[in-house]
């Protein structure tokens, strides 16, 4: 903490002087106020439309556009299923995104799309910015839709083929799993990694004893195996 | 010289065929490294002989232009595990912590997460937006990063998953691959507050939206009072530009939290009044709980430590006598008060020695060392930071957490040293 107010302090300064000067001992406010650098020059609105594909949960981001589940099913065949299966069961190691409902509490999870993920937007928002793999945004807004309608009809979010979603209806998408999520309590609910004075001998009764090895399970890499150096 | 050097190869390399002879035999451990005296050498270039480098001339000045580690370090490098993805594009290499000292990684084996390669981005191209609920939307290029007022600070950086193989118990053999998704540089940047503050940030301002130029577009949602306290746009590590596999040109720094956060190749901040939810914030990197319920926004890495020396890939190459024991602690909460350690599985502990700086949320050195009696040993560290936190066993996490969270196993470690030196990585009771 006294090196980001430190930090701040050099800023302070800096913004002052306008050259860099030893930290005063005070703390500096945290906002500094008015004495801007006057550095970078005004974004246009065509160049933030270039880049600004986030898609929030209310909605905020989201394109203009439409697909059907059915325009969908043809482009995920050609463009995601040799990588997530064609049912989103995943082809090899790449991350499945159906399936898995009632799976979370159990010894094998599985975090798909239907199963796991809270919100609507952020699977549309994802393939937006990264799908397919390789060839990110390459999508048109009527495709993004439409193989988004697709992957909400493989996790059974979408009941109908003939389902078409667009700008309109898409926040009435919702996913099950939305309030199973919560904010971090660790400083509450693990209060009690807070000690005072961590005992320093006896601290468990008897000799320890190993219970587990990583070489009963060798899947360490072999050093040969690894990437060489020129 | 180099027959000299020939005949040394030929008979390392004869070693570790015999090693991995052993191997085949199941009397090593997979992947670490089997205990061993120095090896011997060439007699002749030791005394009383004089060594051809004593007596010939070498390579002159800017030969080796960038200069680099001498070849017989060349083991000292990124190494990953390919059975943990499906493409190296989206993947992880783990730092070499075990053949490392002091507490700042050199650029070149700090660990590597991408999620669609590295981008390569030319300098002249680079661009930063600022925009979202601010007075005016603003484009950044480098140059207008590097002639604003800097600061340095070196800060770990560790990745949430960092031991994230562990929760069911002991999988690999080697701290580089149970603790290696960590490195700690020295950046020069611009702190967060300063871009805002010229783009002028509006009254509903709470979070912001940070991005990357990579073909993953990289995302996650910051809240503001951390753009505000000590985050930086950061452009050199250890006084190099960042390399491009750290985010080259720039990349965002958040002292203390996720390595996740620490968006490379920035190209893109909105400003916004609520978090985006995106995937690294919702399907990945929310740790899921034992009843099926899922904690988020867990930004904060707590206090940890690791044993680098000995260490399952870092043997004990003597039989008894004088021993130092070495490793790293950190924590997200500030500094490194204390680190202990147990020899014997953690009944009895004993302060280790800090060496070196103790700097706020950046790795820690720590030393014991003790007269070894050549017996088996269960090596444990357990690290304490400022603000009274206390790394915990695994079994206590376990028992708090489950085993499904994936994320933010900051458990004790346990190393078994044999008799004959050779480490592995265990469970104990």
């Amino acid at each position: 903490m006294s090196r980001s107010l430190e930090a701040a302090g050099i800023v302070a300064c800096a913004l002052i002087a306008g050259v860099l000067a030893i930290a005063p001992i005070a703390a500096a406010p945290k906002k500094a106020t008015a004495h801007k650098l006057n550095i970078g020059r005004a974004a246009t609105p065509a160049e933030i439309a270039g880049w600004d594909i986030d898609i929030r949960p209310d909605g905020h981001g989201l394109p203009v556009g439409k697909g059907t589940v059915k325009d969908g099913e043809k482009l995920y065949m050609l463009r995601c299923a040799a990588c997530h299966g064609e049912f989103g069961e995943s082809a090899g190691r790449w991350p499945m995104i159906s399936g898995g409902a009632g799976t979370l509490a159990s010894h094998d999870p599985v975090k798909s799309v239907g199963s796991y993920w809270p919100y609507a937007s952020t699977v549309m928002d994802y393939i937006r910015r990264t799908m397919p793999f390789g060839d990110a945004q390459s999508l048109t807004n009527d495709e993004l839709y439409a193989v988004t309608a697709y992957v909400f009809y493989l996790n059974d979010v979408i009941k109908t083929e003939d389902f078409e979603l667009n700008e309109r209806n898409f926040g009435t998408i919702k996913l099950p799993n939305e309030s199973n999520f919560f904010d971090d309590d660790r400083e509450k609910t693990e209060r009690a990694f807070w000690r005072r004075n961590p005992c320093m001998t006896n601290c468990a009764p008897g000799e320890a004893k190993v219970t587990g090895r990583a070489r009963a399970l060798d899947v360490t890499p072999e050093t040969s195996k690894n990437p060489k150096v020129e | 010289m180099r027959d000299q050097d020939e005949a040394q190869e030929k008979r390392t390399s004869r070693r570790a065929f015999l090693r991995a002879g052993l191997a085949t035999g199941g009397a090593v451990l997979g992947g670490g490294a089997l205990a061993a005296p120095q090896a011997a050498g060439n007699p002749k270039n030791q005394p009383p002989h004089v060594a051809d480098w004593s007596r010939t001339l070498g390579d002159g000045v800017a030969v080796r232009a960038y200069g680099k580690p001498s070849k017989h370090e060349a083991n000292v490098i990124r190494r990953d595990v390919q059975w943990l993805t499906a493409a190296r594009e989206s993947s992880v290499s783990f730092t070499p912590i075990h053949e490392l000292d002091g507490i700042i990684t050199p650029n070149g084996v700090c660990f590597e997460r991408h999620h669609a390669g590295i981008a390569e981005i030319a300098p002249a191209d680079y661009r930063l937006i600022v925009h979202g609920l601010v007075d005016k939307p603003l484009v950044f290029t480098l140059d207008d990063l590097k002639r604003m007022p800097r600061v340095n600070r070196a800060y770990f950086c560790e990745c949430a998953a960092n031991s994230g193989m562990e929760w069911r118990g002991a999988q690999l053999n080697g701290a580089q691959y149970t603790h290696g998704m960590v490195h700690c540089v020295m950046y020069t940047g611009v702190p967060l507050r300063v871009l805002l503050q010229e783009a002028g940030l509006k009254p509903n301002a709470k979070w912001l939206l940070l991005e990357g130029g990579d073909a993953a577009a990289m995302t996650r949602s910051l809240p503001l009072q951390k753009a505000l306290d000590d985050a930086l746009v950061a452009y050199r590590m250890n006084g190099e530009m960042l390399y491009p596999e750290n985010g080259y040109p720039a990349r965002i720094v958040l002292p203390g939290w996720e390595a996740n956060m620490w968006v490379k190749w920035l190209r893109r901040i909105e400003v916004g009044d609520q978090p985006w939810h995106q995937r690294e914030e919702t399907s990945k990197y929310t740790d899921l709980l034992e009843n099926g319920k899922a904690r988020r926004f867990t930004y904060v890495m707590d206090a940890k430590s690791v044993i680098t020396g000995p260490s399952p890939q870092a043997p004990l190459n003597h039989k008894s006598g004088f021993t130092v024991l070495s490793g790293l602690a950190w924590s997200g909460r500030g500094k490194i008060a204390r680190v202990d350690v147990s020899l014997d599985g953690g009944r009895n502990w004993r302060t280790a020695r800090l060496d070196g700086p103790v700097w706020d949320k950046a790795l820690t050195r720590f030393y014991y060392e003790f007269d070894w009696d050549g017996r088996e040993l269960l090596l444990q560290s357990r690290a304490m930071d400022e603000s009274g936190y206390v790394q915990p066993t695994k079994n206590a996490l376990r028992k708090i957490r489950g085993v499904n969270s994936i994320y933010h196993n900051n458990g004790i470690q346990t190393w078994h040293v044999h008799k004959s030196g050779e480490v592995e990585n265990v469970e104990v009771s």
